[in-house]
């Protein structure tokens, strides 16, 4: 009955991914119009349902008169490399860290737990877009900083997980094998901390694809003239009250984004764990 | 928790707050680019900005700028900011009571939530609202706060609109607040339009912040009150023949706020993290929403100024923490 509830889980979360990763793969071959295109007649143009609809916008356009779902397509590529790119970085930062400090111990640790404790004191947000605007923006600006600022939580987990498994048996037998600190960490502890690092990375990828939206929204993605989720949530902010849609949909979007990849990560929590596999 | 143990906490908080003054003033100051070019005319002349280097406390090695701004911290004085022009301390004081309030306030509305919500869910324990209440709390605590705030306000802003979707009080209601803490002075002086003002532009915000902190707590709260209720003195209390209610908000609800509380200590920061953005969004003139300008104009005096609110809010905070432990658990009343 379990093992239906995390197909379930992987499926729907996997799939919502798969397709999202399609879109941005292919934006150029899905978008009907140039994302950048602008028409002045089109301006604030409502979506298919409402009644002055045009069928060749079909989520209408914004307020220069670009096509929405165009942008909403092309948006996807940022917010898809951010995630991979940011998530992959982030995990292996913090996990090289975190394993580190948890098999070193002693002076190691004292000082990576320490940096992860000053680290954590700050607001995250508001550390990234000090980042941002320190280094400059754009798409690698945004990476760099969500790298910077988040190797801590897998460091924290990892870590610990480390802890936990050198005090097992089977590592004893290894040393008593002859196996270099080396070879243990990475043939027998790292395989077994594993699950719960790919498990973290896809949280790690929606919180990327959020801190994207959020440095774009305040300005500080790629150029405002490539769309992205974010920047169109604040182009759509500023007239929120002539057309509601421009800002509801790329706002739809994320939340997609992040519920699937927290669905995936409930599933490969359970899938992953033999504790709760049982 | 005795009055040694608080002064020896204030004074534990002294080094913690050098060392995220001097992260922030080197962090501010090591990466290139030059606020005061910002700051003048495009045809300003070499002098004109040495000038204003120096006005500024910009020239001179980092060492000796962070000495320099030391010493007037420590007397009180954080500066000039460079784009708004006025002093840190007087524009951070400013803002500072606008986002203490929103803070607290949705502070009180997740641990409210978080409790209702824990509470309910084990007094129906394998039924229905248990299903329910796990189900929203999944739900929530995927969602973060800036996506929250943009759909409060497309929801009761703008596709029903109930709520006002900026600021923090009418203007045209014409009220002068002698105070920044507008929402205490006027429930003080009884002006009842003022105060449902005040909350109707604060709701949404304080929901926006309040949701992802209330599934946290709702979680830790309620395994933690689980376990309570397997204890013996909860065995006890039934024998006596107490209602289920009274077990769980007498008995139980007290031993298991521990956990919960320490959370809603740590995750406190991250709430007064989230009003940076949640304030940009609903233009709330608080600090954090002054934070993005200043970050955005690189204000190094004002940014160094409100990073320190910050850092104090935090160290305050873990304070007040520390010393409800000793109300909730006798046995750490020493």
């Amino acid at each position: 009955m379990i093992g239906a509830r995390l197909n379930w889980r992987i499926f729907v979360g996997g799939g919502a991914l798969l397709m999202l990763a399609l879109t941005a793969i292919l934006a150029p071959l899905l978008a009907p119009v140039d994302p950048l295109e602008q028409d002045l007649f089109l301006e604030l143009l409502p979506p298919w349902w409402q009644a002055d609809a045009d069928p060749t916008r079909a989520l209408g356009a914004d307020s220069l008169g670009r096509d929405v779902l165009s942008r909403l397509i092309h948006a996807a590529r940022p917010a898809l490399i951010v995630a991979v790119v940011a998530g992959v970085l982030t995990m292996l930062l913090g996990t090289a860290l975190g394993l580190l400090a948890g098999y070193m111990g002693g002076m190691v640790d004292v000082v990576i737990s320490r940096m992860v404790d000053i680290w954590t004191s700050f607001p995250p947000v508001l550390l990234a877009i000090m980042l941002v605007a320190l280094i400059g923006t754009g798409l690698h600006s945004v990476i760099i900083a969500i790298v910077l600022i988040d190797w801590t939580r897998f460091c924290r987990v990892v870590r610990s997980e480390t802890l936990a498994q050198t005090e097992m048996e089977y590592i004893d037998a290894a040393v008593i094998g002859g196996l270099k600190r080396g070879a243990i960490l990475f043939r027998e502890v790292l395989p077994n901390v594993l699950p719960l690092v790919i498990v973290l990375l896809t949280l790690e990828m929606s919180i990327a694809i959020i801190v994207e939206a959020i440095l774009s929204f305040v300005g500080l993605s790629v150029s405002s003239d490539s769309p992205t989720w974010g920047g169109m949530i604040a182009e759509g902010r500023q007239v929120i009250h002539q057309a509601w849609w421009v800002m509801a949909f790329p706002m739809g979007l994320i939340l997609i984004a992040v519920l699937a990849l927290n669905l995936l990560g409930d599933g490969l929590k359970t899938a992953l764990d033999p504790v709760l596999r049982r | 928790m005795s009055g040694s143990l608080l002064l020896r906490r204030l004074v534990q908080a002294v080094p913690t707050l050098f060392g995220v003054s001097v992260v922030v003033f080197v962090l501010v100051r090591v990466v290139p680019g030059n606020p005061i070019a910002m700051m003048l005319p495009p045809g300003a002349s070499a002098e004109d900005m040495e000038r204003l280097r120096q006005a500024y406390g910009l020239d001179g090695s980092i060492l000796e700028q962070y000495v320099i701004w030391l010493g007037q911290a420590l007397q009180g004085s954080f500066g000039t900011s460079i784009s708004l022009r006025q002093d840190v301390l007087e524009l951070v004081l400013g803002r500072l009571p606008a986002t203490l309030e929103l803070a607290v306030f949705a502070t009180i509305m997740a641990v409210t939530v978080g409790v209702l919500a824990a509470t309910v869910g084990v007094l129906f324990r394998g039924r229905w609202p248990e299903t329910l209440i796990d189900a929203i709390n999944g739900f929530t605590l995927a969602v973060p706060d800036f996506i929250w705030a943009l759909a409060l306000i497309l929801v009761f802003g703008v596709l029903l609109p109930v709520l006002p979707i900026s600021g923090r009080v009418d203007p045209r209601l014409g009220t002068e607040f002698s105070t920044g803490f507008y929402l205490i002075e006027a429930l003080v002086s009884a002006r009842f339009t003022v105060v449902g003002d005040l909350l109707a532009h604060m709701i949404m915000p304080a929901i926006a912040l309040a949701l992802p902190l209330a599934a946290i707590i709702t979680r830790v709260l309620k395994n933690s009150l689980a376990e309570a209720m397997a204890q013996d003195y909860v065995m006890i209390a039934r024998v006596k023949g107490f209602s289920r209610w009274r077990i769980i908000w007498v008995e139980a609800l007290r031993n298991a706020s521990i956990p919960a509380l320490t959370l809603t200590g740590v995750q406190f920061t991250f709430l007064v993290g989230g009003t940076v953005l949640v304030e940009k969004i609903f233009s709330y003139p608080g600090i954090g929403n002054m934070a993005i300008d200043a970050v955005i104009n690189r204000d190094l005096p004002l940014i160094q100024g409100l990073i320190l609110s910050f850092a104090v809010i935090f160290i305050v905070v873990n304070l007040l923490v520390d010393l409800s432990y000793g109300l909730l658990n006798p046995r750490l009343r020493t």
